[in-house]
Order: C-alpha cells, then structure tokens, then sequence
C-alpha cells in the first residue's frame, strides 16, 4: 500500500537530495532534545495565540493547529517550475474575471459556457463593465497544489478570494528560526518574511485613480469572532495596514472614510476578509450589519479599491475550475504549466452516472463547498456513508463534482514513534498587483492521521514549515 | 408626451438617526424612448457623490447626511419627452448580457405554484412576443391588483398562493416565470402619467423587461396588462424589486421609520 505513494524524502532506502542535510541534522540531534524542542514549540505557539475555531465540532472553543517540526523541502529547480505555474494561472484567472465582467470573449468564443458564470451565486451582477485598478481581481490567489512524483503536480482548487493560512506560513518560519537556528545557518533556505511588504506593494499598486500620495491601507473584519481574526491582526500589524471593522468605515460623498482619533482618514484600498454578500447591505443583502453602507458605490465610481474586488469568487468555482487550464491557452496563447486533477461534473448526467457507480472510489466535493466540509472520501468511507452521499447527489447533481483518489505525496512527520510518512498539500500565495510575486514558501498541511488523505486542520491536519532552497 | 415630475418622499424619524446612507437609481437614462430634459435630485443637507452608471446603463448616485437626523425629503423634479416605441427598449446603452437576467434572486425563486403557471405556457416557444403577451395576461388574472395585499419582502411563490398583490408582486411573478420558461427577464421601475381616461394604478410604477430574439428588451406591464408607451418614464432596472428599487437606504438609529411619497406626473401641451 505504502510503495503507491511519492515519499519526498526516500527513494526506496536512498535519501533524496533536498532533505540529506536535514536528515544528517537528525540523526546527530539526541531524541530528548527533539521532545524538548517540540513542547517548545507548542508553548510557543499558544504564547503567540494562533487557533482555529472547528466549525461542526461538539466543542467549540478554539484549537490550537498541530505544527511538525520536520520541515518539506523543495529544491530550486522544483520550486521553479511550481512557481511558473503558479504565477500563469493568477494570471489566466484574472484575465478571466476582467473579461467576464466586460466583453465575455471566452464565451462568445464557446469556450465555457455562460450559463456557468451568469447562474453561478459568485458572479455578481453589479459590477459588470466596473474596471478594477490594473484590471486586477483577484490580488492573492491560494493555489491548493499536491504533488504525486518527482515531477507531477496537480491543483486541487483556487482560491481567489481571501484565501486565509499565510499567517502559518509566516509564524512556522519564525518558530522554526527560534528552536533551531543552527539548521538556517547550515541549509540556504529562501526567506519568506518578506511577504508582508509584498502584500503591501500589491495593495498600494492597485490605489485608485482618485488617490493622491501613499495609499491608506485598511484590512477589514468580521471582528474577533471569527476564526481567521488572529490572522487579520497579524498581517495588519506586518505589513502597516489599519485593522478595522464595518463600524469603523463610513461613506461620505466620493470616498470611503475611517473613524480615527484625530478625526476622519481616507481610506483607498481595503483588504476585505469579508464575503462579497456582507459588505454593503445596499448592495447586496440588506440585513447585513458587517458592511459599510454605500462601499459598493465608492468602489464602482472609482474612489476606492477592494481586494479581492467584488465578485472575484466565480473565478474560484470548483465548477469553473474545470475550465482553468483553457483560460490559460485563450487568454495566455501558453499551455498550462501545472495540470489540473480530472473532474467529473455531476450536473452533466453521463459524469453523473459514472460518478454514482465509482463512488467508493471517489473524492467528492460540494461545488460551493470549502475547507474540507461536506465532502466523501470514497475509499475512506464506510458503504452506509456512500449510500447517504449518493442520495445527496441524486437530490441535486449540480451541486457536487468529484475526482480521482489522488495519491498524496507524503513528507516525513513527528509521531509518537518517531518519523513516519504522512501525505501533504501546498498552498503557495501569489500576489497580483502591477506585477506578479510569489514568495518562496507556502503553508504545508500535513494529514496527522495514518493513511488519511484530508489535510484540512478543520479535519485533523496540522502544519509545517516549507523550505526552498536557493539555487 | 412631454412629462413633467415632481416626486417628494419624506422619511420621519421617530428618534434622531446618527447617520444615513443612501443609494439612489432615480435619474433617467436617454434612450430612442425618453429624452431627458431637465432632471434634479436634491435633498437638504445632504451631500451627494459616488455617481456612476452601472452596466445596466442605470445612473445611479450616493447620498449621504450627517445626524442627527430627525426628518429628510427627497425631492425628484424633472421634465422628459417620451416616444412611443410599442414597449420596446431602444438606444439605451448597456453591457450586460441579457442571460445573465436567468439568475435566481431570494424574491423570484422558483415554486410550485409558479411551475404550474408556467406550464401553461410550456406548449408554445417562450422566447417570442406572443408568449410574453399571454405570460403578461396570465399574470394579470391570477394576481389580482389589491392595495396593500402584501408587504416589501413577499416572494413570488408567495404572491402566486396569495392570489392578489400590487405593481411589484405582478412583475416579480412575471419575472420568475418568464426566468423559469428560459426568457431573460428583470424588474423596472419609473414613472406613469395617467390621464383622466387612462385606468393607470399608479404614478410611481414597476413592471417588467423580457428579452425578445430580434427586438431586444421590451417592456411588459401586468398591472396594466399592455407594453409601455410614452406615458411611461423608465428610471432604471434589476434583478428584482430589491434590486432595482430606485432608493436603497440605511439609517443609524432605533425607532420608527414613517414614510411620506407624494408623487405627481402631468402632462405639458
């Protein structure tokens, strides 16, 4: 069963390269100092007050993400290729967005079909033929990438609208850094600090015509209830943006104001980490309270720009997903670097009729779904489950789209009896602004169960820190 | 016709309101249909800004006043000189494509009372002018106009049970049908002048748009069971009554709300 999967560390008793000299460091460290080293790491995890809450779980307060201590180590030449692939795909999907809320050439050029855009919940109407600062939609687009050899990577899905973990990907750096500064200076690892001046610049680029002088940043929030709250704060604090909430914006005349001790500040680019639907109820729904009244009209006159921009999630779709590598040949003229995983779409019926004869052979996902809720893991799954989920499909087919069982490369992990292979994802944040920058290092999500293939922390994943090396 | 506005609506506070925030749809855009010739928007102490036109070719502004705010009116008057084009809508810029009026909202959302409707239709090919005559006809019997018969918020699925409804519930059951048959369709508000024949409901009106092959976007009010003609002054368009409603306000503040609307559409020799 094992031999199926990509080890990123051995092949066969052979260490692969990347993590020679990490496996060198471990073997010369004594076991005590490594148990030292991680209870380390969880106090200081909650010293810093990083948790998630678990929606769906009996309790409710807030958990702590597990963190590995092993590190997943790309080489230049991988890192490489991801990132080309990476970047030409934040590119198609925001040639995408711009042309469907304008001249709809792939549709009119029956490439996809407009029923998916026009009937999908995340397209939004009202900002047809509204142009975006450099026509940018999406400004950091979370690509869900997982690998199953040396050279094959897949994208399991998008997220172009405020893809949330960067915050892991920064702080599981920090940690590392602190408990075991000899293995920075040893290995050339690629820093990745630099992302919150990066974001910055991005949002900076994409001021509004109407801003004169350096831009006035704000990240907006549902508040501290939420459960990427910590992250808000974090990456205000990084990158020298205001932290605020609705109550703390309000529309005067042109322009987007926030309430501040020495009066009303201009505010020309906000970081929304609010769905599209709460942030004006005069524009969307009407018993919002988290929203600032009247935003949607400064953002459409030109007085102010929200990223991601209104209505950047049908781009997301894991119905449209489907049709990323084609925007990438329409829009780019370029094949597509990184392949997408097959998809069979329910709504189409022969898909559909394959998918409920495979199913226990099947990943299936809700289109609209997210963080791992609400999917069926078929070889996972108990025959009482997939007849419950098959009932579901059957109820509203258009809902669901499924894919091959992937087999997750797996990556050295701490467990109770030492290292052993546990499967992996990546998800790398490229930024979108006058240009387009991808930080060297992601958030690596490690399923912590034996065998498990859900790397979700909402489902018992847990994190580690993502090394490239320099070149 | 040569039509002239005046169009007040005054909102009462019964406590003082920190803050409102309003978006405002209530400027005609000049088509084949309506020329405008004098239009103004104008409230006390407000300040006006955030004006743009929308992909549906809608002209719409923000207005905001700062509290406390006890009482407002807004004050619409205006002069425009419409053309009878039989309904259909002619030389209005827009951008949006017409299926993207397919969408479902909370308020036209399919049902079984509105599948039935439908189905009665389903013999003929819905996307012809005919078909959305006999939609309008059918929509006009089975919703009887009754003033205050229903609240702002009721579905279309509601309104078809109930059986009686005013101008908005009429478009919205139009609407959803005609969205359910695979004819885009979408909500209008404006103006109607009546004369002292006409049997006119009201002078602040709404009625629908379904998409024709060939014509384009023609108008159809179920109120009144015709196409608008030229005593018809088209203010803008939307997804639904929410949608397009020509003000979208907010208030910060507990209390009552009261609302006062006068609205007056004459004719000039």
């Amino acid at each position: 069963m094992k031999a199926q999967f990509f080890n990123e560390m051995y092949v066969g008793d052979d260490v692969r390269a990347p993590y020679a000299g990490l496996l060198n460091w471990l073997e010369n460290t004594p076991p005590e100092e490594l148990a030292q080293k991680r209870a380390e790491a969880e106090t200081l995890f909650r010293r810093i007050g990083i948790t998630f809450a678990v929606y769906g779980s009996e309790d409710t307060t807030e958990r702590l993400i597990p963190f590995d201590m092993m590190p997943r180590v790309f080489t230049d030449p991988e890192w490489r290729k991801l990132e080309a692939g990476v970047k030409q795909r934040a590119r198609a999907l925001n040639a995408f967005l711009w042309d469907i809320y304008h001249r709809r050439e792939i549709i009119r050029a029956g490439k996809l079909p407009g029923d998916l855009v026009w009937r999908n919940e995340a397209f939004e109407p009202s900002v047809i033929g509204i142009s975006p600062a450099r026509g940018v939609y999406s400004h950091v687009v979370g690509v869900d990438l997982v690998r199953t050899g040396p050279e094959e990577f897949f994208v399991l899905e998008d997220n172009c609208r405020t893809p949330s973990g960067v915050s892991y990907m920064l702080e599981n750096r920090e940690i590392m850094m602190r408990l075991f500064p000899a293995l920075f200076r040893e290995n050339r690892i690629r820093p990745v600090d630099d992302y919150p001046h990066a974001l910055r610049r991005t949002f900076s680029s994409v001021a509004p015509k109407k801003c004169d002088g350096d831009p006035v940043i704000a990240i907006l929030t549902p508040g501290s209830f939420n459960s990427a709250y910590y992250e808000h704060s974090f990456l205000a604090d990084q990158m020298g943006a205001e932290l605020v909430e609705g109550q703390d914006l309000f529309v005067d005349g042109d322009f987007v104001y926030m309430r501040t001790t020495r009066g009303p500040q201009r505010v020309d680019v906000i970081y929304r980490r609010i769905d599209d639907a709460y942030i004006d109820p005069l524009c969307f729904r009407p018993d919002s309270l988290l929203g600032i009244p009247g935003l949607m009209n400064v953002y459409r006159s030109g007085g102010v720009q929200i990223c991601s921009a209104p209505g950047a999630g049908v781009a997301d779709d894991k119905a449209i997903y489907t049709y990323v590598p084609d925007m990438v040949r329409f829009y780019l003229g370029e094949e597509p670097i990184l392949q997408n995983v097959p998809t069979w779409k329910c709504a189409d019926p022969s898909d559909l009729k394959y998918v409920l004869e495979h199913l226990s052979e099947l990943v299936v996902k809700e289109v609209h779904g997210s963080g791992g809720y609400g999917m069926l893991v078929g070889p996972a799954a108990t025959k009482a489950e997939v007849e419950a989920y098959a009932l579901r499909i059957k109820s509203d087919p258009g809902d669901f789209i499924a894919q091959p069982t992937l087999a997750l490369s797996t990556s050295p992990t701490f467990v109770d009896s030492g290292l052993a292979p546990r499967h992996v994802d990546l998800r790398p944040y490229c930024l979108v602004g006058s240009e387009v920058h991808l930080t060297p290092g992601g958030l690596t999500r490690v399923a912590l169960i034996e065998g498990s293939l859900v790397v979700n922390s909402s489902q018992g994943g847990g994190v580690k820190d993502t090394w490239v090396m320099a070149g | 016709m040569h039509l002239t506005v005046e169009h007040t609506t005054t909102y009462s506070f019964e406590s003082p309101r920190a803050r409102v925030v309003q978006s405002h749809r209530m400027t005609p855009a000049a088509s084949l249909c309506q020329q405008v010739a004098r239009w103004e928007v104008t409230c006390d102490g407000a300040h006006f800004g955030a004006d743009f036109t929308d992909g549906a070719g809608d002209h719409i502004t923000t207005m905001t006043l700062a509290g406390p705010v006890t009482q407002l009116a807004i004050h619409v008057s205006g002069a425009v000189r419409t053309t009878d084009t039989a309904g259909v809508l002619r030389g209005h810029k827009e951008v949006v494509a017409p299926d993207v009026y397919l969408r479902k909202t909370r308020t036209t959302a399919p049902g079984v009372g509105l599948a039935k409707l439908a189905d009665r239709l389903a013999e003929q090919d819905p996307r012809t002018l005919e078909a959305a005559h006999e939609m309008t006809n059918l929509v006009a019997d089975t919703v009887v106009y009754t003033p205050g018969a229903t609240d702002a918020q009721i579905t279309a699925a509601e309104v078809v049970d109930l059986g009686h409804g005013v101008c908005q519930d009429q478009t919205q059951v139009l609407i959803a049908i005609a969205r359910m048959l695979g004819v885009p369709a979408r909500y209008v508000t404006g103006y109607l002048f009546s004369d002292a024949q006409g049997n006119a409901h009201e002078a602040s009106h709404a009625w629908a748009e379904l998409y024709v092959p060939d014509l384009g976007w023609v108008g159809f009010d179920a109120t009144n069971r015709c196409c608008p003609d030229e005593r018809y002054i088209r203010l803008g368009s939307g997804m639904d009554a929410l949608d397009a409603a020509p003000i979208r306000g907010i208030s910060l503040g507990g209390g009552a709300e009261m609302l006062d609307i006068s609205v007056n559409v004459a004719a000039q020799q």
